[in-house]
């Protein structure tokens, strides 16, 4: 049985980790800075073991139900603090202590010599911490609390190179435009507390993630307590913290510019964990959304036109971490359409493999720039040469996210595939026809931008790294316009100038890859297809049944009435999305094949206009910068606030000082020191005082 | 004479002190204004005295003669008031040289 002392280690390791780091470490014992890096892998290798078996005792069945315990009370409404142990929260459990510890193995290396080491460390710390309690949360305020951290952790560690502007413009700018998300969130949360009678009077607490979810289903007497088009809204709010966090079309633009971090900190949370969270959270309130086929159209659609635009854009950029973000929100887009057409099990399985091979390929990446001195991939090249072991696990990593058969991400994006093709949940059929026609489109994108990446990084003649793009960027000032938006994100790191040293990185580095590459091979074996009846201690769909009979728990009795999808594994349309992988793949080859070392232009600049609108990323953040905050924020709200300051604030604080001022101007005329005058006053008021009496008395 | 008389008197009496008082700048001068005053207020009790108290009071002849009593402490204190201010008047002649009042405004800063 689970004891819940051992599951609150889980979440207070890493955090007291985050305090020994920044309460002792860094202020008294900054020369050993290298403890901040041990303590913490120290804490998240407990935290990881504690987890596996977290995850072990749910899989075998049990069923823990802790007792929230009270924190504060709010007029009728208690806010507890609590626990929330089910399948989909130990998978999370693993996948946020699993990934992070890799990643605090391989900074060791690719962070050696950095000045704030331990302040790197401690704002980690603080990020997983953050991340395992919010996927502990048993209470929808308890939650928002550590979804909020989670963004705060991701803002301090974009910007953690703050003397760069372009690091503190984006850190700014993500958690700006998450925030904007959080209001949704936020109002479904007063919505459920302004309900608090109505959930009180069907004996459920309104912030109870468990309640929330009976709340939903129709009582007994007929009709749910939280209904219909509040419902709907309260769930579209949800879904507006969910896309902001992880993404979502709307508010995609702050995840590529958030590449301005460290690489791990863009692998761990910008990648695997923290950008997940969206995809979690809509999960989390998975019965809810079961109710509504309105918000769930809203995600579908949402979602799958997420990932084929984001992997339109990902087809043309050259900074090898920008292709990476924009095919993580392309992926995040498939797990938000998994949600959305009622395929539950693939979207958290997706969400599973996803965090492994992304996370790979993203310390791939920083293993690259540790070699070539930049992330510019026009002047890389030929590196498979030079860095074997990251070259075959990257080439690993691509592989899986293209969906290749036996890597993970085939298993986990062919049962997405398949339930959009079997249809069934609550949206309609053209809605899932859709869904499934956009995420094929993007299985070929993924494909090709894959490829083009791994051919222009490992592939060809070297070309020169980070020291010729310095020369080339000194030669061409001031650079042309367009290109400007793509070299701020090159430019070299904080602690790596643009050196090249061409070498295979540190075991240090390349170690943790390896254990997420096993992890990318071997993650899609945990949901075989239903002919495979049982793989080592894996029985067939075993991942998906067991978030499915999580969610089927969760619901209680209300299950029977709504079911998620349960894909079988169908030949027709793994065949489909081999097919248009290797098309992707074949066009990528044919394209960039002949241009084996110099030529630096790029082919698909022959698309002329179409090429400008993607690299221009669809005017989509020159639309937000350029429009909404320039013209409409600077000029008109900044440009009315400004005036409303300078003269009715303003203006009414002069008018009391001046009016004020004039009075004991004109008192201080009767205070002239004479002592006749003053007796003249005393008798004029006297006189005053009694004509007042005889006159009105 | 009648009460209304002497009330009459003692009013005018009151009124030319206190014009006295606000308007002369001499400090004797001032000083004997507020003595008119002194003494209208001490001629308004004396006559309340005679021909009020003893209406309300017949029964009681002692405390019938409050007003009188009053004028008499007023006398005794006027005179002591007097040498103090006098005593003020010379101690400020002594630094200024001046008996003006407008001058004397030292206070004021």
């Amino acid at each position: 049985m689970i004891s819940e002392s051992f599951i609150w280690a889980i979440l207070l390791l890493p955090l007291a980790s985050f305090v020994v780091i920044a309460l002792v470490i860094r202020p008294f014992l900054d020369r050993a800075s290298a403890l901040s890096g041990r303590v913490l892998i120290g804490c998240l290798t407990v935290a990881l073991a504690l987890s596996l078996w977290t995850l072990a005792a749910t899989a075998g069945g049990a069923v823990p139900d802790f007792q929230p315990h009270p924190w504060l009370d709010v007029g009728q409404a208690t806010v507890a603090l609590g626990l929330l142990v089910d399948p989909i929260t130990a998978i999370m459990l693993v996948v946020v202590t699993g990934v992070s510890l890799m990643v605090q193995i391989y900074s060791q290396g690719y962070m050696r010599g950095d000045p704030s080491y331990s302040r790197y460390f401690a704002y980690m710390s603080l990020f997983t911490g953050a991340m395992i309690g919010l996927v502990l949360s048993s209470n929808i305020v308890q939650l928002y609390v550590f979804w909020e951290l989670v963004g705060v952790a991701s803002y301090l560690l974009i910007g953690f190179w703050h003397h760069r502007p372009a690091a503190a413009a984006a850190a700014k700018k993500a958690f700006i435009i998450t925030r904007i998300g959080d209001v949704g969130f936020l109002l479904a949360i007063l919505y459920l507390f302004s309900q608090a009678d109505r959930f009180a009077a069907a004996g459920l607490d309104p912030f109870h993630i468990p309640d929330i979810w009976q709340a939903a289903q129709p009582l007994a007497t007929g009709g749910a307590v939280l209904g219909g088009a509040a419902l709907t809204w309260v769930l579209l709010g949800i879904f507006a913290g969910a896309a902001g966090k992880s993404g979502q079309f709307p508010l995609h633009a702050w995840l590529p510019d958030a590449m301005e971090g460290p690489t791990p900190v863009s692998a761990l949370i910008h990648a695997a964990t923290m950008v997940a969270a969206g995809v979690f959270l809509v999960a989390r309130f998975y019965p809810l959304f079961l109710a509504s086929p309105n918000a769930m159209t809203v995600v579908a659609l949402i979602g799958a036109f997420t990932a084929f635009m984001a992997a339109t854009m990902g087809l043309v950029m050259n900074d090898i971490k920008r292709v990476l973000a924009y095919s993580t929100i392309s992926q995040l887009g498939y797990m938000m359409a998994a949600l959305g057409v009622g395929a539950y099990g693939p979207a958290i399985f997706h969400l599973f493999t996803h965090a492994f091979f992304k996370a790979l390929l993203f310390l791939g990446a920083g293993s690259v720039n540790h070699a070539a001195g930049t992330f510019n991939m026009r002047y890389m090249g030929g590196l498979r040469r030079f860095m074997p072991w990251t070259y075959a696990l990257t080439l690993i990593g691509g592989l899986s996210l293209v969906g290749i058969f036996p890597l993970s991400g085939f298993w986990s994006k062919d049962e997405i595939l398949a339930a959009a093709w079997q249809g069934g949940g609550s949206v309609e059929m053209w809605v899932s026809r859709l869904t499934l026609g956009l995420l094929l489109a993007g299985v070929l994108l993924t494909a090709f931008y894959t490829w083009r990446l791994l051919h222009l990084t490992f592939h060809g003649e070297f070309r020169g790294g980070g020291e010729r793009e310095q020369s080339d960027l000194a030669a061409s000032a001031p650079p042309a316009a367009a290109e400007v938006p793509q070299h701020h994100g090159a430019a070299p790191a904080g602690n790596h100038p643009s050196g090249v040293h061409l070498a295979e990185s540190p075991w240090v580095m390349v170690l943790p890859m390896a254990a997420l590459g096993v992890a990318a091979v071997a993650a899609g074996f945990v949901a075989n297809p239903q002919w495979v009846q049982r793989l080592v201690i894996f029985p067939a769909h075993w991942l998906t049944d067991f978030l499915d009979a999580g969610l089927e728990h969760g619901l209680g009795a209300a299950a029977e009435a709504v079911h998620p999808i349960v894909p079988k594994f169908s030949l027709e349309v793994a065949l489909a999305s081999t097919a248009a992988a290797l098309v992707g793949i074949g066009v990528a080859m044919l394209l960039y094949r002949s241009r084996a070392s110099e030529a630096i232009r790029d082919p698909l600049e022959r698309m002329g206009p179409v090429h400008r609108l993607l690299s221009q990323r669809y005017y989509v953040d020159a639309l937000y910068e350029g429009i909404l905050v320039r013209r409409v924020f600077y000029r008109a709200v900044a440009g009315a606030l400004d005036w409303v300051d300078r003269f009715l604030v303003d203006g009414l604080v002069n008018l009391v000082g001046c009016s004020v001022r004039g009075v004991g101007r004109g008192a201080a005329l009767f205070q002239n020191g004479q002592v006749q005058w003053y007796g003249v006053m005393i008798a004029i008021g006297s006189l005053l005082i009694l004509a007042g009496y005889l006159v009105l008395g | 004479m009648t009460l209304q008389a002497m009330l009459i008197v003692a009013a005018i009496l009151f009124c030319i002190g206190l014009y006295g008082a606000l308007a002369r700048r001499n400090v004797i001068a001032v000083f004997m204004s507020i003595e008119i005053m002194f003494n209208s207020v001490n001629l308004t009790l004396v006559a309340l005295g005679r021909y009020v108290a003893p209406h309300a009071l017949a029964a009681d002849i002692e405390s019938a003669l409050t007003g009188q009593v009053f004028a008499v402490f007023i006398i005794a204190v006027a005179a002591a008031e007097v040498a103090l201010g006098l005593g003020i008047v010379f101690a400020l002649y002594r630094n200024t040289e001046s008996v003006d009042l407008t001058e004397a405004a030292q206070m004021r800063r």
